[in-house]
């Protein structure tokens, strides 16, 4: 059964990366007024450049097989080269973004679970009282603030403005410092990134966990538990958080995919680290058309892959999910 | 015997569950196999069986809510099984139904006139006045007062909002309504008043009946005959005493011995059916109810048997009736 | 006395002010009796129920009265101590049993999970124990359905499950509130045949919390019958089926569908349907619907008196 759930998510990650690709291409190639050639070729060169060029990278030819030769170089001789840069390959350059990627995102991950968890369960134990709409005011703020507007706040104020007092001297500047170079700057460099991309997910993660054991704490379930004489603390422990936690795990495991799909391109722009998200913002702004589609190609396995691990949780946390019997 | 309303042949009706690759696969839950029964203009035929026997399913198909898989549905001598849904409108305002919860089926923002008052605009019943005049003629029937018309229905208690669905349901004068569980969720006192309230219409206004319920005692006061269900197959169909005082087949008598008697001088050793019905996604073969039979022998297991007749007004499904 | 209960009142704080939901209650309960409390939506008897289990957790329900389990008034227990009682000494088992146990852990582990909390029987014991009490409910392969999840499991095997969570720690008192009301009546009447075994077997009182007046005929010892929070009439249960005494009790029995014996022809209703909690009249809360009325009915609620038989009703000697 495990097997056909992967088969099917399988069929279903082809299915995406060919329409995505598609969709990339044509929006690249198919648009008027958009001609990589002059963009490979640089400003003012002259027709018969343009010319070459076009013959060069193979963009005299027609559509379909341009595509088709982008997606062999790609995917199979994995020989694809920027068009801006001629001869930077693309495919180590996205593999050495990632770990930059998964380090800010693993660290966000484990602050805002565990921030989110102490929040959701302290605001829904204490429901109704002050506390309860302290936290979950501060919750709103914290998704109300842009990543990225929170992230030159923490810069200046770590970086710039009280970078010489005790609290804030530790912080090194910015930029990506390998694990497996120095394992105590690779922390300390990371520290602030992961902060302040957790903020938003702890407010939005201990809203949703509040509310959730807030409805599960009504339900017949709870009332048995607590007629079994269990105690409030493993009540909602043992009981409510127990079931809460499906639905945090689905929420979790697509937020973590997209994230590490490009989606923490914001605040590698702002902290000056070179991940995936970094590099197809750059590829972006040079409109260089082989790294936005490997950068795409990469955002979309992740997710995909993200889900089918999120099922596979489901399966291991919800008896339910497992069928009948 | 005058000709009967409505006939069912061999009525099937099979729905899917699941998913193919997903988890636990596809199921086919065969709610109703090779049903058929004859309803006569005027009497209320009761259908009971417990939960998932297919009795609500039957009444729904009867309707055409649902679409048959097999089998044939004759409504006024008129063939319906296959017509159209713009073919079955006019006969549509000849058969209605009345839900179980008379919540859920009125809508909680329309005022109690508007509800009331949407199968006449449907049916094009007439202008407003003669609306009008009929709502509250309605209202009178069903014995609430006009001015509830401008009521919503959260304002009224649980018996109320079953008058309005029964008002609902005769607006147009129908011949048939297909009441399901119409005082299933209602409080003992005021279940009598609906089925006391039905029994007046059905005089009044020569309508016939078919009352769904899971309760037999309600289905003993409410209908002169009645049909047992079980896993979707009736296994017992005959005059409402006649099957509750001597039931013939062992489902019945199973049934009517578990309902505890109102009557504490009338404690007894009752016969208590072992176990629970078989899930309808994979029924036993040949006779349905033989996996909790007390008088099952090797027939009942290979060959199912048909609704033979037994005695007067009565059919049963069973190799060895009693 | 294993369960006396003394005027107790529940009334909850609402921006309309305080809504009396339960009035001035009382009833007792021996050992190892039956005693049905019967009465229809609203009439206060699940309230009443979860009361003596302090499992009214709405911060804003006020309760009053005395509620004394053996001797000792649990409303004024410290909340370690009432743990302790509950799924201890007094356990419950509610109306639905397929949303009652929590989806994610196997039976087998919600049973352990009580065992462990009230005595100190290792894991492997408390899984024997609960094994075993599986076995003692009737059902079958107790070992292979401990180790199942609850949506596996029938409804009827569900409230087995109940059943035997709720006999886990062998309490006096088993609250049953509705207990088969979500079942098909074949597998009702498995469950209520089982109840009346295991109070020989685990000797514990049962207060039977129900609308059907079937169950209480062929169950309880004794019935209080409630009417709109308060109790209207309580008794041996031959007494009350035999001679009602209030109009109330007279109309509910006249009211129910017969299936065994001669069918009536008209089937006898109570007009009008029971007062919401904040619009309940001054005096007796059924004189609106009562065919009985005389003037004193709308000026003050009748109190309960008596005593085997106790009647709140100005007029009961003469309802027949």
């Amino acid at each position: 059964m495990i097997f056909l759930v992967l088969l099917r998510r399988l069929a279903e990650m082809v299915f995406v990366l060919f329409s995505i690709s598609v969709l990339v291409f044509l929006i690249f190639f198919a648009t008027p007024g958009a001609d990589p050639a002059a963009r490979i070729a640089g400003r003012g060169a002259s027709p018969a450049t343009l010319a070459a060029v076009r013959h060069a990278f193979g963009l005299d030819q027609p559509l379909p097989v341009q595509y088709g030769l982008m997606m062999k170089h790609l995917f199979i001789t994995q020989d694809l080269t920027s068009f801006v840069n001629p001869g930077q390959l693309v495919i180590p350059a996205v593999l050495q973004a990632v770990p930059v990627t998964l380090s800010l995102v693993f660290g966000a991950a484990v602050i805002w679970l565990i921030f989110a968890v102490a929040i959701g369960v302290t605001a829904a134990a204490l429901r109704g009282s002050v506390i309860d709409r302290s936290l979950m005011f501060l919750a709103m703020a914290g998704v109300s603030m842009p990543v990225f507007w929170l992230g030159e706040v923490a810069n200046l104020i770590t970086q710039a403005r009280f970078h010489n007092t005790v609290l804030f001297s530790w912080v090194p500047a910015l930029g990506y410092v390998p694990l497996t170079q120095n394992p105590l700057l690779w922390f300390k460099s990371l520290v602030i990134p992961w902060t302040v991309l957790a903020v938003t997910y702890i407010g939005l993660y201990s809203r949703v966990l509040r509310a959730n054991l807030v409805e599960a704490l009504t339900e017949d379930y709870i009332r048995t538990a607590r007629a079994k004489g269990l105690s409030e603390r493993q009540v909602i422990f043992r009981h409510a958080l127990r079931m809460s936690l499906i639905t945090l795990v689905s929420m979790f495991g697509l937020d973590f995919g997209a994230l590490v799909g490009g989606g923490a391109l914001l605040i590698e722009v702002v902290c000056a680290l070179p991940g995936v998200g970094m590099l197809t913002y750059q590829a972006l702004q040079n409109l260089d058309l082989p790294f936005i589609m490997a950068t795409v190609m990469y955002g979309a396995i992740f997710i995909v892959a993200a889900n089918t691990v999120v099922d596979m949780l489901y399966l291991l946390i919800d008896p339910r999910a497992r069928g009948a019997r | 015997m005058t000709a009967p309303i409505l006939i069912a042949e061999n009525l099937s009706k099979t729905f899917h569950a699941g998913r193919r690759f997903g988890p636990g696969g596809r199921q086919n839950i065969q709610a109703l196999s090779n049903v058929s029964l004859k309803v006569y203009p005027g009497e209320t035929l009761g259908l009971v069986g417990e939960s998932g026997c297919g009795k609500s399913t039957l009444g729904r198909t009867l309707l055409k809510l649902y679409t048959p898989d097999a089998g044939k549905i004759i409504f006024q001598g008129q063939d319906i099984t296959r017509m159209s849904e713009r073919a079955l409108r006019p006969l549509r305002a000849n058969m209605q139904m009345v839900f179980q919860d008379p919540s859920a089926s009125l809508n909680p923002r329309r005022r109690v006139g508007d509800l009331i008052a949407e199968p006449l605009r449907v049916h094009n019943y007439g202008a407003r006045e003669k609306i009008q005049a009929r709502l509250e003629e309605l209202m009178h029937l069903v014995g609430l007062a006009p001015e509830h018309l401008s009521r919503f229905p959260h304002e009224f208690s649980g018996g109320q909002r079953q008058r309005i669905g029964l008002a609902r349901a005769i607006a147009l004068n129908p011949s048939l309504i297909i009441a399901d569980e119409p005082v299933s969720a209602l409080d003992v006192s005021i279940q009598a008043q609906i089925v006391n309230l039905m029994a007046d219409l059905q005089e009044q206004l020569d309508l016939t009946y078919i009352f769904i319920a899971h309760d037999l005692a309600v289905i003993r006061q409410a209908a002169e005959r009645v049909a047992v269900m079980y896993l979707g197959v009736i296994v017992e169909i005959g005059d409402t005493d006649t099957v509750m005082l001597t039931p013939a087949h062992h489902y019945t008598a199973a049934l009517i011995s578990a309902v505890p008697e109102p009557n504490p001088a009338a404690r007894r050793a009752r016969t208590i059916l072992q176990g629970e019905p078989p899930s309808p996604a994979n029924p036993p073969p040949g006779c349905r109810f033989h996996t909790r039979c007390p008088a099952a022998q090797g027939r009942c297991k290979t060959e199912r048997p048909e609704l033979r007749p037994y005695g007067e007004n009565r059919e049963v499904a069973c190799h060895f009736p009693l | 006395m294993l369960l006396d209960v003394q005027n107790l009142s529940i009334s909850f704080r609402t921006p309309r002010g305080l809504l009396p939901v339960v009035e001035d209650v009382s009833f007792q309960l021996a050992e190892s009796e039956i005693l049905a409390i019967v009465g229809e939506s609203g009439s206060g008897k699940s309230l009443t129920a979860l009361s003596i289990m302090r499992l009214i957790t709405d911060p804003n329900a006020i309760i009053t009265g005395k509620i004394l389990f053996k001797g000792e008034d649990i409303l004024t227990l410290k909340e370690p101590a009432m743990r302790r009682l509950r799924g201890g000494a007094m356990a419950m088992i509610f109306q639905d049993p397929m949303t009652a146990l929590t989806p994610v852990y196997t039976i087998g582990a919600q049973i352990v999970e009580q065992i462990r909390i009230h005595t100190k029987l290792p894991t492997w014991q408390a899984r024997l124990r609960a094994e075993s009490l599986l076995a003692a409910m009737g059902i079958a392969d107790a070992q292979q359905i401990s180790r199942r999840f609850p949506h596996q499991l029938s409804g009827g095997m569900r409230q087995r499950v109940m059943i035997a969570m709720a006999l886990s720690c062998s309490p006096a008192l088993l609250i049953a509130d509705e207990p088969t009301t979500a079942l098909d009546v074949t597998v009702q009447a498995q469950i209520l045949e089982l109840l009346l075994k295991l109070r020989k077997e685990f000797n514990s009182s049962i207060l039977l919390i129900t609308h059907d007046m079937g169950i209480v005929a062929q169950t309880a010892d004794r019935v209080a019958v409630m009417y709109a929070g308060r109790i209207a009439e309580s008794g041996a249960t031959g007494d009350i089926f035999a001679h009602p005494m209030h109009p109330y009790t007279a109309g509910l029995l006249a009211a129910i569908p017969q299936l065994h014996g001669p069918r009536i022809n008209a089937f006898s209703a109570i007009p009008g349907a029971p007062p919401a909690p904040h619009e309940k009249p001054a005096g007796c809360a059924f004189a609106p619907r009562c065919a009985y009325r005389i003037a004193v009915c709308a000026e003050r609620p009748p109190l309960l008196h008596g005593p085997f038989r106790q009647v709140a009703c100005f007029r009961a000697g003469e309802v027949a």
